[in-house]
């Protein structure tokens, strides 16, 4: 898609670049912080960091694509993010994760129109597995009903 | 009089409503209470668990869900009354009582944010006589204490500090690295959440080892709890003027948290410091070694969170009481992390020597599903499988290398008989596929081949001549990968095939 000049610059990105300095070093920053503002990195909101910070838009493609959190479209209303590491596992996140995936109607790793399913790998909840992300919070010994009423409780969130 | 009730903050017992249940109690106990926010004591199993101050000390209670608090409370659970939630004296239980907890001396004992508690539970001791110390004298000491890379390699940090303090003054960064990714472990987030300033004043102590001015702790992404709280203690930390003052009037010693995006392999360190200065986390070629070359060219220190944690007990106490714990060259204390299938899952602080049996069975007690131990793997997904047949073995970097495995960062996972090794090493693989860096081949398409190799196995497919062929692709990611991804993926692999050789020659008859 040919995008006009003019059009490229996305003001929110701008502001960020600026509150950081302009720094290339704090690039990782910058990124989570347009992400947590527009809920994803669009095309302008990249152009403009690569051009605040002085680095090509390569360099910052190199950078957006080699950390699984930064996303370069709009995703579903509700990830909820799922634990398959090893300690996972060895208490029932396969099935956890079997489970959801018809309960939701989607694949782990793909999202239906209101829930994206994803595979995080570790959250630091080892002992009270499977563990489950949503929005930041985290929950412990996971089944399908549990799973269920978390995507209902973060239903109204923003 | 007002009783005061613990409900930890730790992000463990979060995930199990503690939140809920700290609101419910002020509710319910209106002015008699004051709710207060402490980090976990680690007995996972029983979170939330709630304390009740007492005049014979904390009793305990858990696991205490918001259902549970109206029946606790009209039995006098403010009083420290017996209930069959009820378990006593915490500082009693056996779980608690059988650890020699140094590093995590304080940890679910103390409001993680009150200066005043950190200090008045031994907080600060440490910084305090360093600051008496000259720069090599605080190096020393932490060289006699033989204290050792707690993420999991194991290097002496005195000799990595000594290195540091010999480069020309200038500027030197201190790095904390708090991106524990292994499955497994999470003690390095319990320490930031359940006593932050020990992390800090560790951060202090080495910056006046090495002379730096700058520090970071990268913590990943998945840890959001522990960024919330590191970035308030730093601030109450620098609010009170701890870490010491410039002429202008700004920190000494300027910390700064960053976070991870995501990416397992940034918990090496050369690929840390490429993701703190803003790159794809890449794997660097070594030398230079960072001590000398590191984030952005300058001589700087990573250090796990528990080694630089368990610097500020070394300084109070001398080096000489910490290395009186431990055994041969593993001195002091480890974390451990019980996780998978365990009855009583959680942190374990013991001085190295203790044997898997005793961590397992004693404090774990067995399996949480009653189904037998099959498989223990150590040291997170790039450690080896290890069966019963180890429990003798005694907890230390050299015993658990002969047993085949790795101590690690401390975690230990136990798998039921239902787990099926087979499925278990291709994860080991389909992991390194999908967290490898990319910069050198091994790793990058030694990964992939890998888990095409045990799916033809799994199939039935030339079972023997494909699992030499998986033999031998494990020993070149053994022996070219760059760094320890590549490098050490073939050891749960390896391990899974030599403990459990029938689950994979098996198909071959199965296919027959």
């Amino acid at each position: 898609m040919a995008t006009l000049l003019n059009t490229i610059e996305d003001r929110t990105a701008r502001d960020i670049c600026t509150q950081h300095s302009d720094a290339p070093a704090e690039l990782l920053e910058i990124l989570h912080e347009v992400q947590e503002v527009k809920g994803f990195l669009s095309d302008g909101a990249l152009r403009t960091i690569a051009d605040a910070l002085n680095i090509s838009r390569a360099e910052i493609h190199g950078v957006v694509t080699f950390y699984h959190d930064f996303k370069k479209k709009k995703g579903a209303k509700q990830t909820l993010k799922i634990c398959r590491a090893e300690a996972c596992q060895a208490v029932g996140a396969n099935e956890l994760i079997e489970k959801a995936e018809s309960h939701f109607k989607t694949t782990l790793g793909g999202e239906s129109i209101t829930t994206a399913l994803e595979a995080t790998y570790c959250l630091g909840n080892c002992a009270l597995g499977p563990a489950v992300m949503v929005n930041n919070e985290l929950y412990g010994r996971v089944d399908l009903d549990r799973l269920v009423e978390i995507s209902n409780a973060h239903k109204g969130d923003s | 009089m007002t009783v005061k009730v613990y409900v930890p903050c730790d992000a463990a017992a979060l995930s199990m409503g503690a939140d809920a249940v700290a609101k419910a109690i002020a509710v319910k106990g209106g002015d008699d209470v004051k709710v207060i926010r402490n980090g976990s004591r680690g007995m996972l199993w029983l979170e939330p668990m709630v304390e009740v101050e007492t005049k014979r000390g904390r009793v305990a209670y858990g696991p205490v869900f918001v259902s549970d608090i109206d029946g606790l409370i009209d039995a006098g659970m403010l009083s420290g009354a017996d209930h069959e939630l009820g378990h006593g004296l915490t500082e009693d239980m056996p779980y608690l009582a059988n650890q020699e907890r140094l590093t995590f001396a304080r940890v679910g004992i103390i409001d993680p944010l009150s200066l005043s508690d950190y200090e008045a539970n031994g907080g600060l001791e440490g910084l305090k006589r360093s600051l008496k110390m000259t720069a090599s004298e605080i190096v020393d000491e932490v060289f006699e204490s033989g204290l050792r890379g707690r993420g999991g390699a194991g290097f002496p940090a005195g000799i990595k500090w000594r290195t540091a303090l010999a480069q020309p003054e200038g500027q030197k960064y201190l790095c904390a690295n708090a991106d524990e990714g292994d499955s497994g472990t999470f003690a390095d987030r319990m320490l930031m959440e359940g006593d932050p300033f020990c992390l800090i004043e560790g951060m202090i102590i080495g910056s006046l080892g090495i002379g730096a001015d700058t520090g970071y702790i990268y913590i990943r992404s998945e840890y959001p709890h522990a960024i919330k709280t590191m970035r308030k203690a730093i601030e109450i930390w620098e609010g009170a003027g701890l870490s010491g003052h410039n002429e202008d009037g700004s920190p000494r010693f300027k910390l700064h948290v960053r976070i991870g995006a995501g990416a397992y392999i940034c918990g090496e360190e050369s690929s840390m410091l490429e993701s703190l200065e803003g790159k794809r986390g890449e794997v660097k070629v070594k030398p230079p070694i960072p001590a000398i070359s590191g984030l952005f060219g300058k001589p700087t220190i990573v250090n796990n969170v528990l080694t630089l944690g368990t610097v500020p007990i070394i300084m109070a106490k001398g080096p000489r009481a910490y290395a009186d714990y431990g055994q041969g060259r593993s001195k002091g204390t480890q974390p451990y992390q019980l996780a998978g299938d365990i009855a009583r899952g959680g942190l374990v602080e013991k001085a190295f020597g203790v044997t898997l049996g005793q961590l397992v069975n004693d404090f774990g007690g067995g399996t949480r599903s009653g189904r037998p131990i099959k498989a223990i793997q150590t040291g997170g997904p790039l450690g080896g499988y290890v069966t019963p047949d180890a429990f003798d073995v005694a907890m230390s970097y050299e015993g658990m290398a002969e047993a085949g495995s790795m101590i690690g960062h401390g975690g230990l996972v136990v798998y039921n008989d239902t787990t099926k090794m087979m499925d278990m090493a291709r994860y080991a693989m389909e992991f390194c596929e999908i967290e490898s860096c990319g910069k050198c081949t091994p790793c990058r398409i030694g990964a992939v081949r890998g888990k095409e190799t045990l799916d033809k196995i799994a199939a039935g497919e030339e079972v023997e001549k494909n699992l030499e062929v998986l033999e031998d692709l494990c020993d070149l990611m053994e022996s070219a990968s760059l760094c320890a991804m590549g490098g050490l993926t073939p050891l749960p692999v390896k391990t899974a095939i030599q403990h459990f050789p029938e689950e994979f020659m098996g198909r071959k008859e199965a296919a027959e």
